[in-house]
């Protein structure tokens, strides 16, 4: 697929997520959270066009605040990584000895499968929406924090830059004139892929129990809420899954097409 | 190799030993009284003290560390909260599982994607290099355990081929053991078998372009034994880095997947620490992985000289 078609399909198809995620409370009367004993486990129907759960809580509505939640953390853990990642980054690269200790301690965070560490932080920190969005991208620093790392050292060797220093540029206006300009784009395609990871962990975390609170309609959760009942009613995964996956699928073709766009030396040769 | 084996083991100690430590901090990130978090809110004063001495809370931080990672290094992994056993044994319980799953989907991932991998770049905009590219961007949007309820849901309760649910031990035969792991390797061996095929290719299309492969294909020697003898072998070193790298990702897939096939291996037993709020499984679980997974990269680490004699340290 060429890379145009990559980001019209991916952004349209997110931007249509986004639109419904943010008029959810306006598409439907409905409560996320009402029960209705009466009505477990309906199948879809005209009044519930994807079913209801054992609670009787209809499932589009459900589906459709979930959205929220996971566009919300998805993207706020991909601003928020990038942020401290290229500050973690820039940092380091500016000093050899803390450059040292800094990779180190970077290595020792990625040498925890993301999901495990993710798992301990929230033990620790307990479970609310907020804190998902903190333990993940503590997760994600380290990934973002290497890639500038490595964008920042390679340009500090490049002629302009040395031509700045010589000078007498000052140090915050060469960060900001010549080096943050050259670590753009391949932060913004990083953020992408951050943006797709986070939501796939919070799904994660909600599914086990570890994520966002039962109480809140997130995808992990009305999918963990299914666990005992999908063999009888298989729709209760079906529409949180198939909406989890276009929305990464979206995110993963955005990021793509990005790539190939704004930095083509990271793109896989075809 | 011995010398070189022995340094690289080395190497991975200061490695285990800054893991141990930020997984040692994680307990100090608590707003407030770490001990309270994770009682959680209805617990009473009685069970608040009982978790601060048992997770040496009332000791000041670096003398607690000390002790900690003493007992860590004896293999004391501390005793479960809930059910007052030591975390090492209530672990080795579940390793079993565990394990059978994670080798059975390396296996199933490199016996896929490296021969795939292969076959996309030998015929580069074929119709296998164009399955590959949609296979990679399916596969990378799929999470496993959604993937793991649509292949159950398929081969399990509609076709009936295999069991839906649950763990057959070893010594209860092979075939019922293989029967009750195969739906959920294949479920983590999706992305990951995407994964090394990409790679494979990007490494295989690299190679292909050198000097030796254009003088092997002029002597007239057979395309496979081109692709397999010639190329495979010096395309091999960033493969196995990728094998490596994808058992972190391995790993915690399969904590989340063992809870849709109902394999009572070490992801449920996280699980249901996460329902107990008994931090000691949990930190128990995430260092033993943690560990597993940097052993791991050691020894991709000592391939790197058996399958490329240039590489020396």
């Amino acid at each position: 697929m060429s890379r145009r078609a990559d980001i019209v399909i991916g952004g349209g198809l997110l931007a249509a997520m986004i639109v419904l995620a943010l008029l959810a409370p306006y598409l439907l009367t409905g409560d996320p959270r009402a029960l209705s004993p009466g009505n477990r486990l309906l199948a879809p129907s005209a009044g519930h066009w994807f079913g209801t759960d054992q609670l009787g809580r209809d499932l589009l509505t459900r589906v459709l605040y979930g959205a929220r939640i996971s566009l919300f953390v998805g993207f706020s853990v991909a601003l928020l990584s990038s942020l401290v990642g290229t500050l973690v980054g820039m940092v380091s690269a500016s000093d050899r000895r803390l450059d040292a200790i800094v990779m180190r301690v970077m290595d020792g965070v990625m040498s925890i499968p993301a999901i495990l560490l993710a798992i301990a932080l929230m033990a620790v920190i307990g479970g609310s929406v907020l804190n998902v969005i903190v333990a993940v991208t503590i997760v994600e620093i380290p990934r973002v924090a290497r890639l500038i790392r490595g964008i920042v050292l390679s340009l500090r060797e490049q002629p302009y830059v040395e031509a700045a220093v010589a000078a007498g540029t000052s140090r915050p206006m060469i960060v900001w004139r010549h080096l943050l300009p050259g670590v753009m784009a391949p932060l913004i395609v990083q953020a992408t892929f951050v943006w797709a990871t986070a939501m796939i962990l919070e799904a994660g975390l909600s599914f086990i129990g570890a994520g966002t609170p039962p109480s809140t309609p997130s995808w992990g959760n009305i999918l963990a809420d299914a666990r005992a009942l999908w063999q009888i009613r298989p729709t209760l995964i079906f529409f949180p899954g198939v909406f989890l996956f276009v929305t990464l699928l979206a995110v993963n073709m955005l990021g793509d097409g990005l790539r190939d766009l704004l930095d083509p030396r990271q793109a896989p040769e075809t | 190799m011995v010398g070189y084996t022995v340094r690289r083991l080395l190497i991975a100690v200061p490695v285990m030993g800054i893991i141990a430590l930020i997984v040692f901090s994680l307990l100090y990130l608590t707003p407030g009284d770490p001990a309270m978090v994770l009682a959680g809110d209805q617990a009473t004063p009685e069970q608040i003290a009982k978790i601060r001495t048992s997770l040496g809370l009332d000791q000041a931080p670096h003398v607690r560390f000390v002790t900690w990672l003493w007992q860590m290094v004896n293999g004391d992994l501390g005793t479960s909260i809930f059910s007052g056993e030591p975390v090492t044994h209530m672990i080795g319980q579940r390793l079993q599982p565990t394990f059978s799953l994670l080798m059975l989907s390396v296996l199933l991932s490199v016996s896929v994607g490296v021969p795939f991998g292969v076959a996309a770049a030998a015929q580069r905009g074929g119709w296998t290099d164009r399955a590959l590219t949609f296979f990679t961007t399916f596969g990378l949007s799929l999470p496993s355990f959604i993937a793991g309820y649509a292949i159950a849901f398929v081969f399990a309760t509609t076709l009936k081929w295999l069991p839906v649910q649950g763990f057959v031990p070893l010594s209860d035969g092979v075939q019922p053991w293989l029967r009750n792991l195969i739906l959920p390797a294949v479920t983590l061996s999706l992305v990951y078998s995407a994964i090394i095929a990409r790679v494979t290719r990007a490494s295989m299309l690299e190679v292909l372009s050198e000097d030796y492969i254009r003088t092997a294909r002029a002597k007239g020697v057979a395309p496979w034994r081109i692709l397999f003898r010639h190329a495979l072998k010096n395309a091999a070193v960033p493969v196995i880095t990728i094998i490596g790298i994808g058992i972190a990702t391995l790993i915690g897939s399969a904590v989340i997947t063992e809870n849709v096939f109902a394999i009572p291996g070490v992801g449920r037993l996280t699980v249901d620490a996460i329902l107990h709020r008994d931090y000691p499984i949990i930190q128990g679980v995430v260092l033993m992985l943690s560990a597993a997974y940097v052993l791991v990269n050691v020894a991709v680490d000592l391939c790197y000289t058996l399958l490329d004699p240039r590489i020396r340290y």
